[in-house]
């Protein structure tokens, strides 16, 4: 579990996150929804320890990572699986490379043993006789994939992504959404996901924090969406035709 | 950015790059990826442009040389000289400088746009250390064989120019590179070259490392560092010279 209180975060005299509190629950699947600009990323930057908050705390699981140095951080960063937005994975490197880096990095395990977790990790995101294969080969899906894989290789106990259905068709942005969900469910990790993907939300949306302007406006799962009566938030997600005609179905 | 700012900013990432690596054996292996990369792939680049100079100096020293009352083996000799006082590594360096400082800055800046140089600090993983050093340790590593071979190279490419001119003999060539040798003008080159190594690999990394934006950015970036590094390595070149030869 990840618990945030009270976050404030300005760059020079724009504030950027202003008493920001919420708590991430393992074994579900988080989503930070917002604007682009709202602070979605920045948030999710001072989660990784990335950048510092002026105030509050950012508790993992009772450790308060805030004002701590990077030498300090570095055992918690073994424990963080990171999914960015263009997948970052290392243009130098293959697919199995790829994955194989953080394994090579921190793990003791035989090589043989390390190239075993690699297929399994790349078949729990259904990739197979990709290994070979370098970035600039495979689709901005597989892309997405890979990085998953490279992500959960160290088992770790804390998944963040970064948009990580942008870019994609609906068709393999639901595939990568339900394989997020069940990552998260069979590893029991706290899963944060940032997005503004209304499809995602509906479709993953255990626990939901909605930011505008770097204010908490709203908290609650999918379900509550519907009846909310926050108007932002309605304004946010019912924005398009389709979630109109939904929302009037629905009620 | 003011230029003692940028010079601090500048020692801060060096101070990075020499921190505890993750993994040695890790490091190793990447160290002899960059001799490949940066190495390697320049050697028949230097080989060739060497040749070449080394042609149009002894050329351009015999044209000079109108005196009959002035010995012939004096084209070997300044030839000699100047490829191993200068040319070879001062004037490949700065060829070097853009070939390989470019190519270093654009593949950091491009990492750091593309958010690997993030995903490296989100593992845990140093990337100043992780990226740098092992381009560093390569560098300064392979480039004084680099240098000595364009020596060879050069003073090669005077004797074919000189001797097909009919210039001089190819006896009075060799002659003329054996006479009045002081080791200590190789001794001098290989200083040089290493110091120059390590500004190459370094400033053109410190441009990459913080590169911010987009594609535009990563040009500009690899811009700066070939600029940086070749003003760099003209003023250490002068302060080296006045250091070590006068």
């Amino acid at each position: 579990m990840i618990e945030i209180k009270n976050i404030v975060k300005s760059f020079t005299d724009k504030t950027v996150l202003n008493n920001v509190s919420f708590a991430f629950e393992k074994g579900k699947t988080n989503l930070v929804i917002g604007q682009s600009g709202s602070g979605k990323t920045v948030l999710l930057k001072c989660l990784l320890g990335l950048h510092e908050p002026e105030k509050g705390s950012i508790v993992f699981d009772g450790t308060n990572i805030v004002g701590k140095s990077t030498k300090n951080l570095k055992n918690l960063r073994k424990q963080i699986g990171m999914v960015f937005q263009g997948g970052a994975l290392f243009d130098s490197m293959n697919v199995e490379e790829n994955v194989l880096f953080p394994l090579q990095m921190f793990s003791d395990l035989a090589n043989s043993d390390m190239l075993d977790r690699v297929n399994f990790c790349l078949k729990r995101v259904n990739l197979e006789n990709v290994n070979h294969l370098y970035p600039s080969e495979i689709s901005g899906g597989m892309k997405k994939r890979v990085a998953i894989a490279r992500a959960i290789v160290l088992n770790p106990k804390y998944l963040f992504c970064d948009e990580p259905n942008s870019g994609l068709d609906p068709y393999t942005a639901i595939l990568i959404d339900n394989l997020l969900q069940e990552i998260t469910h069979e590893y029991q990790m706290t899963t944060v996901i940032n997005t503004h993907d209304m499809n995602s939300v509906m479709e993953i949306g255990q626990k939901i924090l909605f930011i505008k302007d770097g204010k908490n406006v709203w908290q609650g799962t999918k379900t509550d969406i519907i009846t909310s009566d926050s108007k932002a938030l309605q304004d946010f997600v019912f924005s398009s035709e389709l979630f109109k005609t939904i929302k009037r179905i629905k009620s | 950015m003011g230029l003692i700012a940028s010079f601090g900013k500048y020692l801060l990432f060096i101070a990075e790059v020499f921190r505890k690596p993750e993994r040695r054996s890790v490091m190793y292996k990447l160290v002899v990826k960059e001799v490949y990369e940066l190495g390697f792939k320049s050697l028949s680049f230097v080989v060739f442009v060497s040749l070449f100079v080394g042609a149009v100096v002894t050329i351009q020293t015999a044209t000079n040389m109108t005196g009959s009352w002035m010995p012939r083996y004096l084209i070997g000799y300044a030839t000699r000289d100047a490829i191993i006082l200068e040319f070879s590594p001062t004037i490949i360096s700065l060829l070097l400088a853009g070939k390989i400082g470019s190519n270093i800055a654009s593949s950091i800046g491009t990492m750091r746009v593309t958010e690997q140089i993030d995903a490296l600090e989100v593992m845990g993983v140093n990337p100043a250390t992780y990226l740098v050093r092992p381009k560093i340790f390569a560098l300064v590593f392979f480039n004084p064989f680099l240098i000595s071979l364009s020596m060879f190279g050069g003073i090669f490419g005077g004797l074919v120019a000189g001797t097909l001119a009919g210039e001089c003999t190819t006896a009075e060539f060799i002659t003329g590179i054996q006479y009045d040798f002081n080791s200590f003008k190789a001794v001098y080159a290989i200083i040089k070259t290493l110091l120059f190594a390590f500004v190459i690999a370094s400033v053109s990394s410190f441009h990459g490392f913080y590169t911010q934006g987009g594609a535009l950015e990563v040009g500009r970036s690899s811009t700066k560092a070939v600029v940086y590094s070749s003003v760099v390595i003209i003023v250490l070149n002068y302060i080296l010279t006045q250091l070590l030869l006068n």
